[in-house]
């Protein structure tokens, strides 16, 4: 038994946990959004591009990309070891450098509007 | 010592109780989080020209969307409602010697749920 | 009016010394509506089968020696009642996740070496000397610590978690839970001592809050919720952990 504190597992608990917040409370508004009122014509195709390009939209998407992705990341590989496939689950940088890299191609996309 | 025997856990516990199968469930609750993150790093590349966008927005008016949008919509909300059920459990608040009513703080969160729905919708929609 | 009822326990047997291989033995018996499953097992060795071996003491809930699995789920045989039972065998099995010793017997050895490393004593501040008299609480100091302090080591949590079935290098439930209860009582200071095994990657953070834990404890003492109560602290701690250069008392309340 190795008893020492871990020290990253607490950073990465209250990403998971930020995440998890920021996605019960946002996703199905965010899902309704893209999911019915598009569809449904109640917005068009300028106005969704010109809601994106804003500024404080970009940032606000990429800092929910950045709480999603790790919220997923930490959930998803527990789930794995959960299934028994810690061998895949224990790769923690797997999982989190997904998220990372995920946010950063996020964050490119935003700097390019 | 006499041989012990031992009775290792099967890959498909969880799926022997109803309780371990909705846990399974909502750990992979994540798996729709990740879903809409693609879709909204796909929506901030494909706002930087007009043609990658027309195909976005075409897509999101497509039924192979709505149809992909309801699937995540149902992982979100059943994510939505175990979050907030199990916050209580981590955010433990007392009042003098009692503990207050974890189902009185689950209600307060819910209603945030909605005010920040409310404030979302009409945010981007008005 | 003694009404009896005809029920057929179909029950774990492992004879070591006789056989390699564990089986089951259906036992067809009669029994009284007021019956514990207990009750049934007693009666098994008394009048049927005296090879029988299985653990009980208090027959009232507060020992925490008889747990089994029945029908599949942890249970203390004696407040689980033989009338609950409607299905055609009821199956009694030894406790999960822990090794088979004989029959209905488990070596609970990894769960006792674990208990002691959480630190489950009080450890104050400064030593207080007897001259100066006892501790104080108020109510709402023990009230903060009371529901975990229920806990009769029964091992049915570790028996539900599925986390210390893949893996019993987890501390487990009860312990956790145990540390909790002392880090939460006033007259505690311990809680950095008892942090290298509770927050440890094999202490709380192996939890994913299945949380049958807390559903299966018979004394209520929610060891999910006091889990999930360490894994706040813990990360509260941790975060501030680089304040403490910077403010009084290194942050501490």
């Amino acid at each position: 038994m190795s008893s020492r504190p871990s020290k990253t597992a607490p950073l990465f608990w209250l990403l998971f946990s930020g995440g998890g917040t920021a996605s019960a409370l946002l996703l199905p508004a965010m899902l309704f959004i893209t999911g019915v009122a598009v569809a449904a014509g109640w917005m068009s195709d300028d106005e969704l591009l010109a809601f994106i390009k804003n500024p404080l939209t970009r940032l606000a998407l990429v800092g929910l990309v950045f709480l999603f992705l790790f919220h997923w990341a930490h959930r998803f590989r527990y789930a794995l070891v959960d299934l028994g496939l810690s061998r895949i689950g224990t790769q923690a940088w797997l999982f989190y450098g997904t998220a990372l890299a995920g946010t950063l191609v996020a964050g490119l996309g935003a700097l390019r509007l | 010592m006499t041989p012990e025997i031992n009775r290792p856990l099967p890959r498909s516990w969880w799926l022997r109780k109803p309780a371990y199968f909705k846990f399974m469930i909502r750990e992979m609750t994540s798996v729709a989080v990740l879903a809409y993150s693609l879709l909204i790093i796909w929506a901030l590349w494909a706002a930087a020209d007009a043609q990658s966008f027309s195909t976005f927005y075409d897509f999101l008016r497509s039924p192979l969307s709505i149809g992909l949008h309801a699937v995540v919509f149902g992982l979100a909300f059943y994510h939505t409602i175990t979050w907030i059920a199990l916050t209580p459990k981590v955010m433990v608040e007392w009042r003098g010697d009692e503990r207050v009513d974890p189902d009185l703080i689950a209600w307060n969160i819910w209603l945030v749920f909605v005010l920040v729905t409310v404030i979302v919708l009409v945010l981007v929609l008005a | 009016m003694d009404v009896t009822e005809r029920a057929v326990l179909e029950v774990y047997r492992y004879l070591p010394d006789q056989e390699s291989e564990p089986r089951l033995q259906n036992y067809e018996i009669t029994y009284r509506d007021d019956w514990v499953v207990l009750d049934a097992l007693n009666h098994i060795k008394a009048e049927i089968d005296p090879t029988l071996s299985f653990r009980w003491s208090c027959r009232m809930g507060v020992c925490g020696s008889c747990g089994m699995m029945v029908n599949g789920e942890p249970k203390l045989t004696c407040e689980t009642f033989v009338r609950d039972y409607t299905t055609e065998t009821i199956t009694i099995e030894p406790l999960a996740h822990f090794p088979v010793v004989r029959d209905l017997v488990i070596n609970m050895e990894d769960f006792m070496e674990k208990l002691p490393t959480v630190s489950p004593w009080l450890i104050p501040d400064e030593d207080k000397p007897l001259e100066e008299g006892e501790y104080l609480q108020t109510p709402a100091q023990v009230a903060q610590y009371q529901q975990f302090s229920m806990c009769i080591n029964c091992m049915l949590c570790y028996s539900a978690c599925p986390v210390y079935g893949l893996d019993s290098a987890f501390t487990g439930p009860a312990a956790l839970a145990l540390a909790e209860r002392y880090n939460l009582d006033s007259r505690d200071n311990g809680s950095k001592e008892r942090a290298n095994v509770v927050t440890a990657h094999e202490g709380i953070w192996e939890c994913t809050y299945v949380g049958e834990c807390t559903e299966v404890c018979p004394k209520g003492v929610d060891p999910a919720g006091a889990i999930q109560m360490l894994k706040l602290s813990s990360a509260r701690d941790w975060a501030m952990s680089p304040l403490s250069l910077v403010m009084p008392r290194g942050g501490r309340s």
